[in-house]
């Protein structure tokens, strides 16, 4: 397998069915936008996982680093009251991607 | 000949070139130039073999003799088999196989589209869903023919070369004989109608690359894949394919 530099990593996000919000599913490389949409289709939707794809160059996403967790997430730890556990669902209520 | 015998002829046409080609295909897997390619291409293969599946157990229905798709896929000599000769030749450089499978995907995508229309209920059900698969193999080969053809200047004589040498076994496409002749009752397609549709597509994805269509003045043109008549590679890669199934018949795992 060669290793070109002008190909660069893309994460591949795939959407199960209408409605539901699309889920990261890993990462291909490709160098456009064209090619890494078919190699995302071959590597992650072969098997009926998807309706629909998008792919992201791997260096436009901004990811939160590992020091970031205490004063990122800690916080919400201890805050019951921003969760919304007090009211009570619809028996009826069913998530869309369920 | 009976309609049954020229329907036969007609499943083993489009279960032997599906087969060929799909196992050139899966002879990539693992020597793609990059990973997304190699299960690209592997995937390709599987499609292909899934079509010959439906084919040959049609054609082995057809036959009446038995033969289910197993015993025609492995136990047929060349002379016997029908597949297009473009679809048996050795795959070459990445680039070779890129147009042979450019040519191949555009005929097949032109040929099943017409076979939706069928009277035939099985090679009308056949073509419905084999049909998006070539529509995408197609998608795929056209779009690494305009990369190849507008990439490098070595890219480009390349694929200008294997495009060349696969243009020989063009009209073997499109070689009608009296099988198609029976089928021309609403059952098989008229390939002259296959041949204009074909050549306005791959036209335009070749001129689109900056590629020339390969001349064909004085230019020979191989055919006689219905009579059998292959290649010499069509034997070597039978050899591969039916070696377990013929030392070992009826092995299971």
């Amino acid at each position: 397998m060669s290793t070109d530099t002008k190909l660069i990593t893309w994460e591949v996000f795939t959407q199960k069915k209408q409605g539901a919000a699309h889920e990261h599913a890993g990462s291909v490389k490709a160098t456009d936008p064209k090619m890494a949409l078919l190699n995302a289709r071959d590597v992650y939707g072969r098997r009926n996982e998807a309706i629909n794809m998008w792919v992201v160059p791997a260096f436009a996403i901004t990811a939160s680093t590992p020091e970031d967790v205490g004063p990122f997430f800690d916080p919400a730890n201890d805050k019951l009251y921003r969760n919304p556990n007090f009211y009570k669902l619809s028996n009826t209520y069913k998530p869309v991607a369920d | 000949m009976t309609k049954n015998q020229a329907l036969y002829e007609y499943a083993l046409r489009l279960g032997d070139t599906s087969l060929v080609l799909g196992h050139r295909l899966s002879e990539w897997c693992g020597h793609a130039p990059l990973l997304e390619e190699d299960i690209a291409l592997s995937n390709m293969a599987l499609d292909l073999i899934g079509q010959s599946r439906l084919m040959l157990a049609y054609a082995g229905t057809l036959e009446g003799k038995g033969n289910d798709e197993d015993a025609l896929a492995y136990h047929r000599d060349a002379r016997q088999y029908r597949n297009l000769l473009l679809a048996e030749q050795p795959n070459g450089d990445f680039g070779y196989t890129i147009a042979r499978h450019f040519l191949l995907s555009a005929y097949l995508v032109t040929l099943y589209q017409k076979l939706t229309k069928s009277s035939d209920e099985t090679l009308n059900g056949f073509a419905q869903k084999s049909l998006k698969e070539m529509i995408y193999h197609l998608r795929h080969a056209s779009d690494w023919m305009l990369r190849l053809g507008d990439g490098t200047p070595e890219s480009k004589q390349r694929v200008q070369e294997s495009l060349d040498a696969c243009w020989l076994f063009t009209d073997d496409f499109f070689d009608a004989d009296a099988v198609d002749a029976i089928l021309q009752d609403g059952t098989a397609p008229d390939l002259a109608d296959i041949k204009t549709t074909w050549l306005v597509t791959v036209t335009s994805v070749i001129t689109l690359a900056g590629l020339q269509i390969p001349a064909t003045t004085n230019g020979f043109m191989r055919s006689g894949s219905r009579k059998g008549n292959h290649t010499e590679y069509l034997g070597h890669l039978l050899a591969d394919m039916q070696f377990i199934p013929r030392a070992y018949p009826g092995t299971k795992w």
